[in-house]
């Protein structure tokens, strides 16, 4: 039992060293000021020990250069500590440009991945070693959240938004995943891994289950079979707005705001299509509230963004 | 020592009966009766938490299932900060104390205070029906969609248990703010006052602005339930994340409702304990204050993880460091009383050398959690279970059996057996470390919180927390057998058993009904004891 005890994470993404840094200076200075109160209270109370039962101690009010000093210094020294945390968060709210995508549902009490191949998963997500990847995630009932230890990274999955988590794996192997939001009954049972690869055995991986196509390309098919296509055509003749090239645009509504479109935006028009009507348009698109599951939106979104190489046709 | 007699007459024979007790606009009697509560609740709260430890004792789940698990921690957490953190101090000892360190007779609205332990009482009720009901399992936070769309549990009985805790609290605020305002005795200006009153004024402002959030924020989910109004259903329309700020907008200021008042405490130990005035006393009641207003601007520190964005997560960050200055000036001012102090080691200073030292290192650990980078590791473990004991536990509960140690003899006019007393606070001491501190490492491991089955590894730390906590309900345990004692067979205390100074250890010990015989003029300063602690030892 005991030789098997870690007293410290594995680190296996980018950003691992970063916040261990961090770690260990905090660390380092806790430890600096626990020792020094604890030992003051401890000579303090050896060296002026009561002796004689009526003893007093000495009439001293205060030191105004004390009270400036241990003001000043913890303010400083927290500054520093602000700094050097917001830093290491920016670098972790900010994905690079080009990243791996992954759709991510959770639901209670398991993991869904979709790939932009096709590939599903359950409870274990595969992904290649030195990649920015870059989680798309939501959820179908409750808030769960996405937690690799060993990535050190952590976010809550939001029913109702899409909320992204980026890392970038640093070397091979099996990761635990847990979900670290309380999530009902089994919560401690939604747990997975996330399998770091070569680039090459992920290749091998990608290439082994027959899916049933791309994501984007069973998002078009749903397109269809939803009669999506029979006002969003790519004519610019339709009763909704063209749909080709409009991802990352911003668009001007009806009520003169701009909006850009985005994952929740486009699942947003689709689910409460009245909520943000393009300007030029009839609110008359019907809600797919309750017709289209959080995965089937996923599949939909991505056809979307798919659509975003098209060139754009003139919009009335 | 001159031979001490117990007084004839006193706030305890004042009359005998359950009525006496039950009908009683007396505060004194009004802080026993909440004694009583907040007792009751904490070994409730406790066996719960004994039952987690157990089950964590190994890595499957297997001693309890998981629905069971859910409830354990749902109303470990509810009852202990709900029923006995946030009432503990104020409710006990601030109610015993605020009227006779001012020296009043009693508090401004004496049936109000009645009405405040009927209330908490009722709340507690409803939590009590909940639990025997089949319990409830949304964590004490009652996060949505969870707690409004998932749960099948006693949700409402439990929301509305803390909806009417909180009229209690704001009731008890309202009236202290009223009576240190109003009713101060002749010579008792603001600046001599005893610090216990600064942090417990203090405590009642945020009680008075805070409570009301809380109520609303549970009544809310209780509406959603009931009638799904959509405040937080997305698929209505709502936000789940707007509860997590209703709720901690209340919830944050109130870990300072849990602590303020255990600082307030330590206080007064520190300076009966050493004999002199607390050093730089206006910086420490500033920084009570300080803590009060800086304390409701941080919430969001919660939530870091949660969908905030970037830039609202560095204000709250700034926002939590700088909150963490009036601390760590409250602790540099303890320490340095100390220094040329005439330093006792009697019980109640043990528990108050150990509220700071814990209190550090709880203070320090919260450094790891403002730092949005590395909170995002650390949020959610073990982590901030540890942090978050180290100041409830470590803090408040050690500042309360500080208190209750320290003005025992006043509050019965006897005295405990001083020997367990220290044995009991050593006890506590290590207990509580083995309990807590293997959860910091466990928690940057990666161990979720609110886990009924964890992976094996994790194992051995877990042991050890698990041992710690069966030392630590010990040590719990043993107080209440040797103060119960004590109230028969303990020696008489006399009027001011420890040589302290401050209005409270002028009075006889059980104090009067009307708790002094004629109401005292004030011409000193705070803790000045060069002056006046001739013919004071009892």
């Amino acid at each position: 039992m005991w030789s098997g005890t870690p007293l410290f994470p594995e680190a296996a993404s980018t950003i691992a060293g970063r916040v261990d840094a961090l770690y260990f200076f905090l660390l380092a200075l806790s430890a600096f000021f626990s020792l020094l109160i604890a030992g003051l209270i401890v000579f303090f109370a050896v060296r002026f020990h009561r002796r004689r039962p009526d003893a007093v101690g000495a009439q001293i009010e205060g030191g105004t250069v004390l009270e400036i000093t241990w003001t000043v210094v913890p303010l400083l020294i927290s500054m520093v500590i602000f700094v050097w945390g917001a830093s290491v968060y920016f670098a972790m709210a900010r994905p690079p440009d080009e990243t791996l995508n992954i759709y991510v549902v959770g639901k209670q009490w398991m993991w869904k991945f979709q790939h932009l191949d096709g590939q599903r998963e359950i409870n274990e997500l595969h992904v290649p070693v030195g990649r920015p990847i870059k989680l798309i995630t939501t959820s179908e009932d409750v808030i769960h959240d996405f937690f690799v230890p060993a990535f050190r990274t952590k976010a809550d999955v939001i029913p109702g938004r899409y909320v992204n988590i980026w890392f970038q794996p640093t070397k091979p192997g099996r990761y635990r995943l847990f979900c670290a939001e309380y999530c009902g009954t089994r919560h401690s049972g939604m747990i997975g891994e996330v399998v770091v690869m070569e680039p090459s055995e992920y290749q091998t991986w990608l290439s082994g289950g027959a899916p049933e196509g791309s994501l984007a390309s069973t998002g078009a098919k749903l397109f269809a079979d939803l009669a999506c296509n029979t006002c969003h055509r790519p004519d610019a003749q339709g009763r909704g707005p063209v749909l080709e090239g409009l991802f990352g645009k911003t668009v001007r509504l009806q009520s003169g705001e701009t909006v850009t479109v985005d994952e929740a935006y486009v699942r947003e028009s689709i689910l409460i299509p009245a909520a943000k009507i393009t300007a030029g348009f009839q609110p008359i698109m019907p809600t797919f509230q309750g017709l289209v599951t959080e995965e089937q939106l996923l599949a939909l979104i991505e056809y979307v963004k798919s659509l975003r190489g098209l060139p754009q046709v003139e919009s009335r | 020592m001159a031979t001490v007699v117990h007084p004839a007459r006193h706030y305890l024979n004042e009359g005998y009966g359950i009525r006496s007790w039950l009908l009683t606009r007396d505060h004194k009697r009004i802080a026993l009766l909440y004694l009583a509560g907040v007792t009751f609740f904490f070994f409730l709260g406790g066996a719960m938490a004994v039952m987690i430890r157990l089950e964590l004792a190994t890595p499957a789940g297997d001693l309890v299932t998981d629905e069971t698990y859910n409830k354990l921690f749902t109303l470990h957490g509810v009852l202990m900060v709900f029923f006995f953190l946030i009432p503990a101090i104020p409710a006990v000892l601030g109610n015993f104390l605020v009227p006779i360190m001012i020296g009043a007779k009693d508090l401004a609205f004496p049936k109000i205070n009645l009405l405040s332990w009927y209330i908490y009482i009722i709340g507690g009720l409803f939590t009590f029906y909940a639990l025997v009901a089949g319990g409830v399992d949304t964590g004490w936070t009652f996060y949505t969609p969870f707690s409004t769309v998932a749960s099948t549990t006693n949700v409402v009985p439990t929301a509305l248990g803390i909806f009417i805790t909180g009229f209690s609290s704001i009731l008890t605020g309202l009236n202290f703010i009223v009576t240190i305002h109003r009713m101060r005795a002749p010579g008792m200006t603001w600046f001599r006052m005893p610090l216990f009153l600064w942090s417990t004024y203090a405590t009642s402002l945020i009680n008075v602005l805070g409570t009301p959030v809380i109520a609303i924020t549970v009544l809310l989910v209780a509406l959603e339930r009931v009638f799904h109004f959509g405040f937080f259903d997305p698929r209505l329309g709502g936000d789940p994340v707007l509860f997590q700020h209703l709720f901690w907008f209340y919830s944050h200021p109130a870990v300072y409702i849990m602590v303020l008042p255990a600082m307030g405490v330590v206080s007064e130990l520190v300076a009966a304990g050493c004999r002199k005035p607390v050093f730089g006393y206006p910086f420490v009641a500033f920084a009570s204050l300080g803590i009060a207003v800086l304390g409701f601007l941080v919430w969001g520190h919660h939530m870091f993880v949660a969908g905030e964005s970037v830039y609202s997560a560095l204000v709250f960050s700034i926002l939590s460091f700088l909150v963490a200055i009036p601390s760590a000036v409250k602790v540099f001012n303890w320490t340095a009383t100390m220094y040329k102090g005439s330093v006792s080691w009697e019980t109640p200073m043990l528990y108050a050398y150990g509220f700071i030292g814990l209190f550090t290192i709880g203070g320090l650990t919260g450094l790891f959690l403002a730092a949005v980078g590395l909170d995002v590791h650390v949020t959610d473990t073990y982590f901030i279970i540890a942090h978050f004991h180290y100041i409830m536990v470590g803090g408040t509960i050690m500042g309360y059996l500080g208190g209750l140690h320290y003005w025992w003899p006043k509050i019965s006019g006897r005295l405990y057996n001083e020997g367990l007393a220290k044995l009991s606070a050593g006890i506590i001491f290590v207990g509580f470390n083995l309990t807590f501190f293997p959860q910091f490492i466990v928690g940057y491991l990666g161990m979720p919180r609110r886990y009924h089955a964890y992976p094996p590894d994790f194992q051995v730390l877990n042991v050890l927390s698990s041992a710690g906590a069966s030392i630590l309900g010990v040590g719990y345990l043993i107080p209440m057998v040797y103060l119960m004692w004590s109230l028969r067979y303990g020696r008489i205390a006399g009027s001011n058993p420890w040589g302290a100074v401050g209005l409270e250890w002028t009075t006889q010990s059980p104090p009067l009904t009307e708790n002094f015989g004629e109401t005292p003029v004030v011409t000193w300063e705070p803790y000045e004891y060069h002056a006046r602690v001739e013919g004071h030892v009892a």
